[in-house]
């Protein structure tokens, strides 16, 4: 804990926003998420952005050093799924904005007014090594949830990066029930949704003169974007024959910018997968058949999806019990020991690392992120291990170049708790 | 049998101070025949599978119950653990396991589980986890509910669970009875039913009873209301108590004929059971605030809380719990999911060890049951960062020989101690390792699972024929 503080408060003098000195992290292992790991390796921050890494990278003169011997150093992780800003108590009415069941409106909803930079789970998820996170609502009264959000994680109110990043739908066995009760509902629905976008963006969002329009018109209005493809598309289906029929819609409405959400059959069909260049967000761990859309889940889908060349990122279902966006790491750590067993199929270490980094974020479109190389936003994390271990913690976060605090409110009552003794005055009194 | 037959039908045994109607049935009917509640109608029917004499040879062994021998070894022998140390004798015969760079620890034991009872697929037609119409179903048994082709049994055993214990759900403020029951798939729910294990009475505090029958407008609709319903069931149990002890005492004296039994309630027969100690109380408890109302309900009415279940706030009173003697099974990092939950920390579990309480990571999830020895390693990382520094085979207590006690079965399982049953990982690493899994399951030193061998690794009915079936899951 010691050693960790001290680093931190190196760090908080160290590395400060635009104009300051270029900083040099030395010696330590560097995982890059772009699918390499150096030994012994240099990483150079300069005005928020990192200019130079490798094993034989000068420190620049006038550069602070912060010596990183002995800890790794990967790009700050992107959580490729997850309610981050929109939901502080799950159970709390009041506190969530995740689900809005009574709303008139669907694919209108946008989570950017919702998002809260103070949320504690934001700075819980940073001390993780979360950097970056992809928000999206949850739907519930129909098939689209609406549109989502990039944010970072850093410290302060302000953590949007994009706003309608994207929009999200239901075409498995929850948009059959949004829908009506069947796929051929939510798949009707669908398509109707989208001509009637169309048909908006034809009249450039005059009157049409048709009256029996079955959606809002803001509903419409956000979806000529889908439609146009200017915004993503991200689909949840998790059976194989439901991402076959979310692959075909391209057929009708060739633009789409797909995205799929959760695809836990996908590894039955990967190489149709591949072939339509359509990337996969999946959790890394449910291997229950705990739907009849999800019978054939293995620990082993992203393995088998990556090595038939579907550019895969890990996302969380959201929620803070066992899919809690700090924990990605050890997600992805159950995908290389998944590859450890005979006949399952896994990921390597460093493939492991690009999951939960480079790949999602190349997935939304934020290709300046993820990645430790010259350009590239100085989003990164200094652990006191092997990033994917158990054990292992952030010591440094940074984001655009800024120490971030690794603290929170679980933090504070851990230090308040520390101790049961008695003292003069009750607990409350305590820091 | 026949006589066992008709007791069965009249919901009667024989012979009052006999707990075991099965005993019962074969003595003789004296002339003072005294009405019972039959201690054990739903007997388990589990039986151990063969296994062969085993030592494996090399690993490090966590034993469970505080030991490390690196390397050591450990005999599997009819069953039980034969020896374990540094170095143990290899009968002729034996089949030896080079296990070097690989670890044994006890089979995991999950103190929180609804498989079977909530099983996958997670459809409403086999939802059966909670009996949600009333306040106090202490009438319902989890046992009743059990679907034993379960596929989540499956990947709880590729996770090292050979003991875990079905509870039923959290809506009520007494829930029902719980069992625990063996990893070894069976037919029927009898079969998995871990012999002679006391069965729990689940009972909750907090926001699920307010909120559930709150807002049905039924008490209790508050926290308050939460502990008056309580205290009401458990003064009824009292009284109920009281009649059965009376009828007994005449019976036996010859002064009460069969037919002055008191009339059953299975609700206040699971009271009474706990009041009897025969049955233990696994309590739904997050705040602590709320575990010291139901320590101080539990001191008025005579009956002893084996363990606080989901206890998120146990390091706020880790020094009453170590007090009073009750086990907190714990994750180690969910929080804030609901406002109860919100004070959830890391440090939880080693500040509640830190404090000479029992600490028990549970799981309450189909997917968590797979990676308990991972939250386990959360929590050791977590403690040492507070400056609390717990070594790996202490912690292993909290998987293994912790569940066991609060459970009641740790005389017979829970650390790999001669003569305990053979309950058995062998993992291809660190257990605490993020990149280690068991390769060898041993369940009352039958081998139940093989990563290595297909024919070693079970598949419920469920998942025949379908996609997937038989893959590493």
């Amino acid at each position: 804990m010691k050693a960790a503080r001290i680093f931190a408060a190196l760090l908080a003098t160290a590395a400060l926003p635009a104009i300051a000195a270029p900083v040099a992290f030395t010696g330590g292992t560097v995982m890059t998420g772009a699918g390499a790991t150096i030994e012994n390796a240099t990483v150079v921050v300069d005005n928020g952005r990192i200019v130079a890494v490798g094993s034989g990278v000068a420190v620049p003169t006038g550069a602070q050093t912060i010596d990183a011997t002995g800890k790794f150093v990967t790009p700050g992780l992107v959580v490729g799924m997850s309610d981050l800003g929109i939901d502080e108590v799950g159970g709390v009415r009041e506190a969530n904005d995740t689900r809005a069941a009574k709303s008139p409106f669907s694919a209108s909803l946008d989570v950017v007014p919702a998002l809260n930079g103070r949320e504690t789970g934001i700075a819980v998820a940073r001390a993780g090594g979360v950097t970056r996170a992809v928000v999206a609502p949850e739907a519930s009264r129909d098939i689209f949830a609406g549109q989502g959000a990039l944010i970072r994680l850093s410290s302060g109110p302000d953590i949007l990066t994009r706003g309608k990043a994207f929009q999200l739908v239901e075409l498995g066995e929850n948009g059959a029930e949004a829908a009506g009760g069947s796929r051929t509902a939510s798949f009707a629905a669908f398509r109707n949704a989208l001509d009637e976008a169309r048909e908006y963006a034809a009249h450039r969002g005059r009157e049409t003169g048709n009256h029996e329009n079955l959606y809002q018109r803001a509903d419409t209005a956000a979806l000529v974007a889908v439609v146009e493809g200017q915004q993503p598309l991200v689909v949840h289906v998790e059976r194989a024959s439901d991402i076959l029929a979310v692959l075909a819609l391209r057929t009708d409405f060739p633009k789409l910018h797909l995205i799929l959400l959760g695809a836990r059959e996908g590894w039955t069909i990967a190489d149709r997968i591949a072939a339509a260049h359509v990337p996969v967000i999946t959790s890394a761990i449910d291997d229950l058949p705990d739907a009849f859309e999800t019978i054939a889940s293995t620990k082993s889908n992203v393995g088998r999806l990556a090595a038939a060349g579907v550019l895969v990122g890990l996302g969380t279902s959201g929620g803070e019990s066992t899919n809690q966006p700090r924990n990605v790491t050890q997600f992805a750590g159950n995908l290389v020991a998944q590859g450890r067993l005979p006949g399952g199929v896994g990921l390597t270490r460093d493939q492991a690392i690009s999951v939960i980094t480079r790949n999602p974020a190349e997935i939304f479109g934020m290709a300046d992120t993820g990645v430790i190389a010259p350009g590239k936003r100085a989003d990164l994390v200094v652990w006191d291990g092997d990033p994917l271990e158990l054990q292992s913690a952030p010591v440094a976060v940074l984001i655009d170049g800024v120490a971030q605090p690794i603290t929170s409110r679980q933090t504070e009552l851990r230090d308040r708790y520390l101790h049961l003794q008695h003292d003069a005055l009750p607990l409350a009194y305590r820091p | 049998m026949r006589r066992l037959f008709l007791f069965a039908l009249l919901g009667v045994a024989a012979c009052a101070t006999d707990q075991h109607p099965k005993t019962a049935g074969n003595k003789p009917a004296g002339p003072a025949e005294i009405v019972a509640i039959p201690a054990d109608p739903y007997p388990s029917t589990y039986h151990p599978y063969p296994g062969v004499t085993t030592v494996i040879r090399g690993a490090t062994v966590y034993d469970g119950a505080g030991r490390k021998f690196a390397p050591g070894m450990v005999r599997l022998e009819n069953g039980k653990v034969a020896e374990v140390g540094a170095s143990v004798a290899i009968p002729a015969g034996a089949t030896v396991i080079e296990a070097a760079g690989k670890f044994v620890t006890p089979g995991i034991i999950d103190i929180h589980s609804h498989l079977g009872d909530y099983p996958s697929p997670g459809v409403q037609a086999n939802s059966d986890g909670n009996e949600a119409t009333r306040p106090n179903t202490a009438d319902v048994w989890a046992e009743h509910s059990i679907w034993p082709q379960d596929p989540g049994f499956t990947r709880a055993l590729s996770g090292g669970v050979t003991t875990f214990h079905i509870l039923p759900g959290s809506a009520n403020l007494f829930g029902g009875r719980g069992v625990t029951v063996k990893n070894v798939l069976g037919r029927t729910a009898q079969d998995m039913k871990f012999p002679g294990a006391k069965p729990s009475l689940k009972m909750a505090c907090g926001e699920n009873p307010k909120r559930v029958y709150g807002s049905r407008n039924i008490s209790p609709q508050t926290r308050m209301g939460n502990i008056a319903v309580d205290r009401q069931a458990w003064s009824d149990a009292v009284i109920y108590k009281r009649k059965w002890d009376d009828y007994t005492r005449k019976a036996k004296a010859g002064t009460a004929k069969p037919v002055d039994a008191p009339k059953r309630e299975l609700v206040n027969d699971t009271l009474m059971g706990v009041l009897n100690g025969d049955i233990l109380v696994q309590n739904h408890c997050y705040r602590a605030d709320e575990m010291a109302n139901v320590i101080a309900m539990s001191k008025e009415f005579g009956y002893h809380v084996s363990a606080f279940h989901h206890a998120v706030e146990s390091y706020k009173i880790a020094d009453l719990l170590r007090k009073e003697n009750i086990c907190s099974a714990m994750w180690a990092d969910w929080w804030g999911f609901k406002m109860e939950s919100y004070d959830g920390i890391r440090e939880n579990i080693a500040l509640v060890h830190n404090a000479g309480a029992c600490a028990i990571v549970h799981s309450d999830d189909p997917n968590g049951i797979q990676r308990l020895n991972q939250e386990a390693a959360k929590a050791i990382a977590a403690g040492r960062r507070a400056g609390i520094v717990i070594a790996p085979e202490v912690a292993f207590e909290w998987l293994s020989l912790n569940p066991a006690k609060g459970l009641g079965i740790d005389k017979q399982t829970g650390s790999l101690e001669p003569g305990k049953m053979a309950d058995v990982v062998l993992w291809n690493g660190d257990p605490f390792s993020v990149y280690s899994r068991p390769v060898d399951v041993w369940i009352d030193g039958a081998l139940m699972y093989d990563a290595a061998d297909p024919n070693r690794r079970p598949r419920t009915d469920f998942e025949l024929g379908q996609p997937g079936s038989g893959d590493v899951k």
